[in-house]
C-alpha cells in the first residue's frame, strides 16, 4: 500500500509541480518506487518540469477512460530508477476526472508503488478537491505573502473536512507546511514574512524552507526536476525537505542572510 | 532618525502590517469553518441590518458553531462602536 500526498496550495503559481517534480525524484533516489500524478487536467505541466514532454502517449484521462491500461500510461523516468510520471490531460472537460475514476486509478497506483505524490492545480476547484481526496499526507506550498498564506489555511480547512480520511472518521490527514520562494534578505528588511510569521499563523509542522532561486527556472528550462541540480541552494532545500519527510533531522539552511563581506558591513547597517 | 533609518523603519512595518491582517483574517475564517453553509450569508445579512441603524465595522458580527452533544449553540457576537449617536 502506497503512502498519498497531495501537493496543494490554493493559490496558483506558488511552487506545487516543481515541488512534486523534486519530491517524488528525491524519494525515488532515496529507493522508493514512486509515482507522481499530474491533477492539473488542461494544463499538464508536470511532464516538462520532469522532462518526459515528448514521451506522454497516454494520460490520466485515457486511464480513466480505458482507452489505456495504467502500465501503458506511466512514463518511466530514465535518470532515477523506481520513479515514474502520469500525465494530465489536455482535455476542456473538466469533469473528465470522475470520482470513481480518480478512485480506480488511485488504488491501483498504491498497489503498485510505496509513494503517489499527487500534483494538484491551483484554486479550489474539483480538481484540486480530487488530488486532495485520496490523500495521507498533505504538502502545503505556501510563499511569505498574504494571499498564500491565507489561501493556505482554506486549503487545510478543506483537508481537515472534505478528504477521504476526515468523511471516514480515520486519522487526520498528516499536515506539512512547505515555505517555498523566500528571500532572507526581504524578511530582514521587513518587506516579507518570516518564517516564523507564517509558522505561528498556519501552526503546522514545518517541513523546509525553500530559498527564491535561479536554480529553479534553470531547472525547469532544462527539464531536470531541481532536487538533482545538487549544487544548488534550491535542490540542497528540497533535497533536506525529503529527508525530514522520511524522518530524519535536519537543520534549516538558506533562512539567514549571508554573512556581508568587508565593502557591505561599510554600507549596511 | 536620518533618511536612511526612516525608509528602515518604514519596510518593517509591512510585514508586520501584513502578519496583524492575516492573523484577524484567518482567526474569522476559521471560526466559520465547520458550522452550517448558510453561515457566511447569514452574517452578512446581519450585518447589512445592523448597519440601517449603526456604523460598524467589517467584524462587528462574530459567529462561532459550538457543539454540546447532540445541541449545535450559535454563538453570536455584536460589537457596537464606542460612541454612537
Ligand atoms: N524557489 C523558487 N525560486 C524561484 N522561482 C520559483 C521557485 N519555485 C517556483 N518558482 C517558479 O515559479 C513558477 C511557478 O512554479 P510552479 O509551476 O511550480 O507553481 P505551481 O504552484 O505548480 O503553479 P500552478 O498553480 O499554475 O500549477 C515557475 O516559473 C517556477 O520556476
Ligand atoms: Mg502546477
Amino acid at each position: 500500500m502506497a503512502k498519498t500526498v497531495v501537493v496543494t496550495s490554493g493559490k496558483g503559481g506558488v511552487g506545487k509541480t516543481t515541488t512534486s517534480a523534486a519530491l517524488a525524484t528525491g524519494l525515488a533516489r532515496q529507493g522508493h518506487r514512486t509515482a507522481v500524478v499530474d491533477f492539473d487536467v488542461g494544463l499538464r505541466n508536470l511532464d516538462l518540469v520532469m522532462g518526459c514532454e515528448r514521451r506522454v502517449v497516454y494520460d490520466f484521462v485515457n486511464v480513466i477512460n480505458g482507452d489505456a491500461t495504467l502500465n501503458q500510461a506511466l512514463i518511466r523516468d530514465k535518470r532515477v530508477e523506481g520513479l515514474y510520471v502520469l500525465a494530465a490531460s489536455q482535455t476542456r472537460d473538466k469533469d473528465a476526472l470522475t470520482q470513481d475514476g480518480v478512485e480506480r486509478v488511485m488504488t491501483e497506483l498504491s498497489e503498485q508503488f510505496d509513494y503517489v505524490i499527487c500534483d494538484s492545480p491551483a484554486g479550489i476547484e474539483r480538481g484540486a478537491l480530487m488530488a486532495m481526496y485520496h490523500a495521507d499526507d498533505a504538502i502545503v506550498v505556501t510563499n511569505p505573502e498574504v494571499s498564500s498564506v491565507r489561501d493556505s489555511d482554506r486549503v487545510l480547512g478543506i483537508l481537515a473536512s472534505k478528504s477521504r480520511r476526515a468523511e471516514q472518521g480515520d486519522e487526520p490527514v498528516r499536515e506539512h507546511l512547505l515555505l517555498t520562494r523566500y528571500s532572507p534578505e526581504r524578511v530582514n528588511k521587513g518587506e516579507m514574512l518570516s518564517l516564523e510569521d507564517v509558522g505561528e499563523i498556519l501552526a503546522i509542522d514545518l517541513l523546509g524552507v525553500i530559498p527564491e532561486s535561479q536554480a529553479v527556472l534553470n531547472a525547469s528550462n532544462a527539464g531536470v526536476p531541481v532536487i538533482l541540480e545538487s549544487e544548488s541552494d534550491a535542490g540542497q532545500a528540497y533535497d533536506d525537505a525529503v529527508a525530514r519527510f522520511l524522518g530524519e533531522q535536519r537543520p534549516l539552511r538558506f533562512t539567514d542572510v549571508p554573512r556581508k563581506g568587508f565593502f557591505g558591513r561599510l554600507f549596511g547597517s | 532618525m536620518n533618511l536612511l533609518g526612516y525608509f528602515r523603519s518604514q519596510r518593517k512595518k509591512s510585514a508586520s502590517v501584513a502578519k496583524e491582517r492575516l492573523q484577524i483574517l484567518v482567526a474569522r475564517e476559521r471560526a466559520q469553518r465547520g458550522g452550517p453553509d448558510y453561515l457566511p450569508a447569514l452574517q452578512e445579512e446581519l450585518l447589512q441590518v445592523i448597519r440601517k441603524y449603526v456604523e460598524v465595522d467589517q467584524d462587528a458580527v462574530q459567529m462561532h458553531v459550538d457543539r454540546e452533544g447532540d445541541c449545535e449553540i450559535l454563538e453570536l457576537n455584536i460589537t457596537l462602536p464606542e460612541h454612537h449617536q
